[in-house]
């Protein structure tokens, strides 16, 4: 780029010298008073969190959780979802099963201060076995409490229809 | 070596006559994809992967049992050996199931590699898979998965031509064959699990890892098996600092590309079990209570001093490194004076015809070159143990080896004034001990033993102690290992507060007023080389990872 075209670019009209009535301030305010008591009788756009809550749309990626379905998990332990975290959040231990499925986890835990939400786990896992969830509230207060084990992670699939369906739809 | 003249995509090679197409391509560093071959055992052809085009020959060539002729022109890359290839793959996943992620070979699977470099990467076939048995157990050791089997026959042939027992053989036809047993056979040599290794599915997995870690969560780190005399070379598979599992790495000189289940086993387990002595002890009131390295090493100093030099008697090691047991030799002779320096031998049984010794030590040869041996009028171990059961003998002091567990030798022990012994696990010997040092297993420890063929062999920490660091130490690190925080669970797994020998002997020597320079195991085995005539010339650089003989012509200390 040129000097000439750089000058243009930086070129700004400024307003130097307010009018009398605008120094005057009064019918500024009352401008924005009107603007603001005409919202009055507008609808409404915020909710009162905590006691209102929002729906959250099927697409929306909050904590990973693990399906449960007739009440074992469906997750075979593989460790994909764990391999391709690129927070490094999730740790799974693989044992044998007497089910059809072979292996079970028997610790999954994931660590949700690591998590960032990006949803590879779910992207990745190969039995639809972790899915994002409409949870979002995360507060800790130790360390040791962010670490989510199964008793936290399993959601039945019944609850989980939603994101399911949505997953289906969007393969 | 009657040399003949082949054309290879188009490139000229002089090889060997007697070699096949694929190995003449190795050789040449050209890989031809292949799943039934296999270097250590005889071709069988019949995987039809490695099909290449031979020009003037009508159909194309499997690689694996064609062998070179001049003039020869092949081609490995062209389109029609790459549509070969993809229909081969594609028949061979025909029935294949989707069993990759409980599988334990994913992340090591040949198949898995291969569908990503010579298939297409998706199916045509629209029917049901044939289905077959899952989780047998054909060995006591040993999972077989009926679906996965490719049908190569590695197994057959690893069992009828290395183990030499025919245990298996295949049954059925087309796409019901599948292996088995012979009627009231196990797949139970003392090779079996060999068999793990070379299958290049998951249809084989090994049942003792089964499902522990995935591949890639582990770091591998290569040593000796300490299972016998043989020392065969092994990887050491680590995840959260424990071992999981061991394979046998490949020598050629050594152990060719196999090792025997007991070491497979039986060699490792106690590095991460319960009564791992996981700090040093002294006997206080009849109970051992765990206390401070220097108050320890102060204990076992003055002890030591109080006895006349005909009244100590020292065990050196066969379970110990050369390192160890030079330093040991040496601080008998130098600063204890006494004569009395031998080893417990461990032998059992005969050698096989394979790798098994009958030696059950990994380092017994090494031990009596560093100096482990009667002294001039000194005592060997029988006498040892016959001087201690006189009352002669009052002190005694061990490396790492569980003597008591030799009969006959228990009695002698209770009779000891003093009695100090390097242990890694609690043990029938450390029963007896007065001060028991808490010693590295060869897992967490550099070092070198020296097999029966007298080849000084590398171990290198694959185990963290409480002195070491991953990272900072040179440790092989998985990804675990590398990005685990100290707020992390994961990457960390127990450590314990074990020394190896070398040292511990370093810091009595140094309390009882001789200093040893010795800071690392190099320093120790540079001396070993300097003073020990077989090893000179012999640096850990030159050991290496395969290994290097000493030299025979050598005169004992
Ligand atoms: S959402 Fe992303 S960061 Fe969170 S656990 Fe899954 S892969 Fe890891
Ligand atoms: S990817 Fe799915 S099946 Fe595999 S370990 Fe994670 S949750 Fe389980
Ligand atoms: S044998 Fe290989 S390809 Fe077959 S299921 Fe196991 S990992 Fe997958
Ligand atoms: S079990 Fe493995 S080694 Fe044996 S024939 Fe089948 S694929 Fe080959």
């Amino acid at each position: 780029m040129n000097d000439d075209k750089l000058l243009a670019k930086s070129e700004v009209i400024r307003v130097k010298d307010l009018t009398f009535l605008q120094r005057a301030y009064v019918f500024e305010i009352l401008k924005g008073m009107f603007k603001a008591a005409r919202q009055i009788f507008q609808p409404s756009f915020t909710i009162e969190y905590p006691e209102v809550r929002s729906e959250r749309a099927a697409s929306f990626r909050g904590r990973p959780v693990l399906v449960e379905e007739n009440g074992v998990e469906r997750c075979v332990a593989c460790g994909l979802c764990a391999r391709v975290c690129p927070a490094l959040a999730i740790e799974v231990q693989a044992a044998p099963t007497e089910l059809a499925k072979e292996r079970y986890p028997e610790k999954f835990e994931i660590n949700m201060t690591r998590c960032i939400f990006c949803g590879f786990c779910e992207e990745v896992c190969p039995e639809e076995a972790i899915i994002m969830s409409n949870e979002y509230e995360l507060a800790f207060s130790s360390q040791q409490e962010s670490i989510f084990g199964k008793d936290k992670l399993l959601k039945s699939a019944e609850i989980m229809k939603p994101r399911l369906d949505f997953l289906r739809d969007h393969r | 070596m009657p040399n003949v003249k082949i054309t290879l995509d188009g490139a000229q090679y002089e090889v060997d006559n007697k070699k096949t197409i694929l190995e003449a391509a190795r050789d040449n560093k050209i890989h031809i994809p292949h799943f039934c071959y296999h270097d250590k055992l005889s071709a069988s052809g019949n995987c039809r992967i490695c099909l290449v085009e031979v020009e003037k020959m009508p159909k194309l060539a499997i690689s694996c049992m064609t062998q070179v002729a001049e003039g020869m022109i092949i081609n490995t890359k062209n389109e029609r050996v790459i549509n070969a290839r993809e229909a081969v793959m594609e028949f061979i996943l025909i029935n294949h199931p989707l069993d990759c992620p409980i599988c334990d070979e994913a992340g090591e699977c040949k198949l898995q590699d291969y569908a990503y470099k010579y298939s297409k990467g998706f199916s045509r076939f629209v029917d049901t898979k044939n289905h077959k048995e899952k989780r047998v157990e054909i060995g006591p050791r040993v999972m077989f998965d009926a679906e996965r089997c490719i049908s190569c026959s590695r197994c057959i042939r690893f069992c009828d031509e290395i183990a030499g027992v025919h245990q298996l053989q295949f049954v059925n036809r087309g796409d019901r064959v599948t292996i088995q047993t012979f009627p009231g056979e196990s797949l139970d040599n003392p090779y079996s699990m060999n068999v793990v290794d070379i299958c290049p599915v998951g249809a084989l997995t090994n049942k003792d890892f089964r499902f522990k870690s995935r591949v890639w969560e582990m770091s591998f780190t290569d040593s000796v098996c300490h299972g016998c005399a043989r020392g065969c070379n092994i990887e050491i598979g680590v995840r959260n600092n424990e071992i999981l599992r061991l394979n046998p790495r490949r020598n050629d000189d050594v152990n060719s590309a196999w090792m025997c289940d007991h070491g497979r086993l039986n060699t490792w387990k106690n590095v991460n079990a319960e009564n791992r002595i996981k700090s040093s002890k002294i006997r206080k009131e009849g109970q051992l209570v765990e206390v401070g390295w220097d108050e320890a090493i102060a204990k076992a100093a003055s002890e030591l001093k109080s006895f006349g030099k005909n009244e100590i008697a020292v065990l050196g090691s066969a379970f110990a490194t050369n390192e160890d047991n030079y330093v040991f030799a040496k601080f008998a002779r130098e600063v204890l004076g006494t004569r009395n320096i031998d080893f417990c031998p461990h032998v059992e049984g005969t050698d096989d015809a394979v790798l098994i010794r009958a030696d059950k030590t990994p380092n017994a040869s090494g031990a009596e070159l560093v100096g482990i041996v009667p002294q001039e009028n000194g005592m060997d171990f029988q006498q040892i143990i016959s001087a201690i059961k006189a009352g002669k003998i009052k002190a005694l002091y061990c490396l790492e080896d569980d003597i008591a567990s030799v009969p006959g030798i228990e009695d002698a022990l209770s009779n000891l004034e003093f009695f100090a012994v390097h242990a890694t696990n609690h043990s029938k010997t450390t029963q007896y001990a007065h001060v028991v040092f808490a010693a590295s297993t060869y897992a967490e420890k550099n070092g070198t033993v020296t097999n029966f063929q007298k080849r000084v062999q590398r171990v290198r920490p694959a185990v963290t102690t409480f002195e070491q660091d991953r990272a900072l130490d040179n440790f092989e690190m998985s990804r675990w290992d590398k990005f685990a925080a100290h707020n992390d669970k994961w990457g960390k797994g127990p450590r314990r507060d074990a020394r190896p020998s070398w040292k511990i002997i370093t810091s009595i020597a140094g309390v009882m007023g001789t200093k040893y320079k010795f800071n690392n195991a190099d320093d120790v085995f540079n001396e070993i080389c300097q003073k020990i005539d077989g090893f000179k010339g012999l640096s850990y650089l030159k050991v290496g990872v395969k290994g290097a003989v000493v030299k025979q012509n050598h005169v004992a200390v």
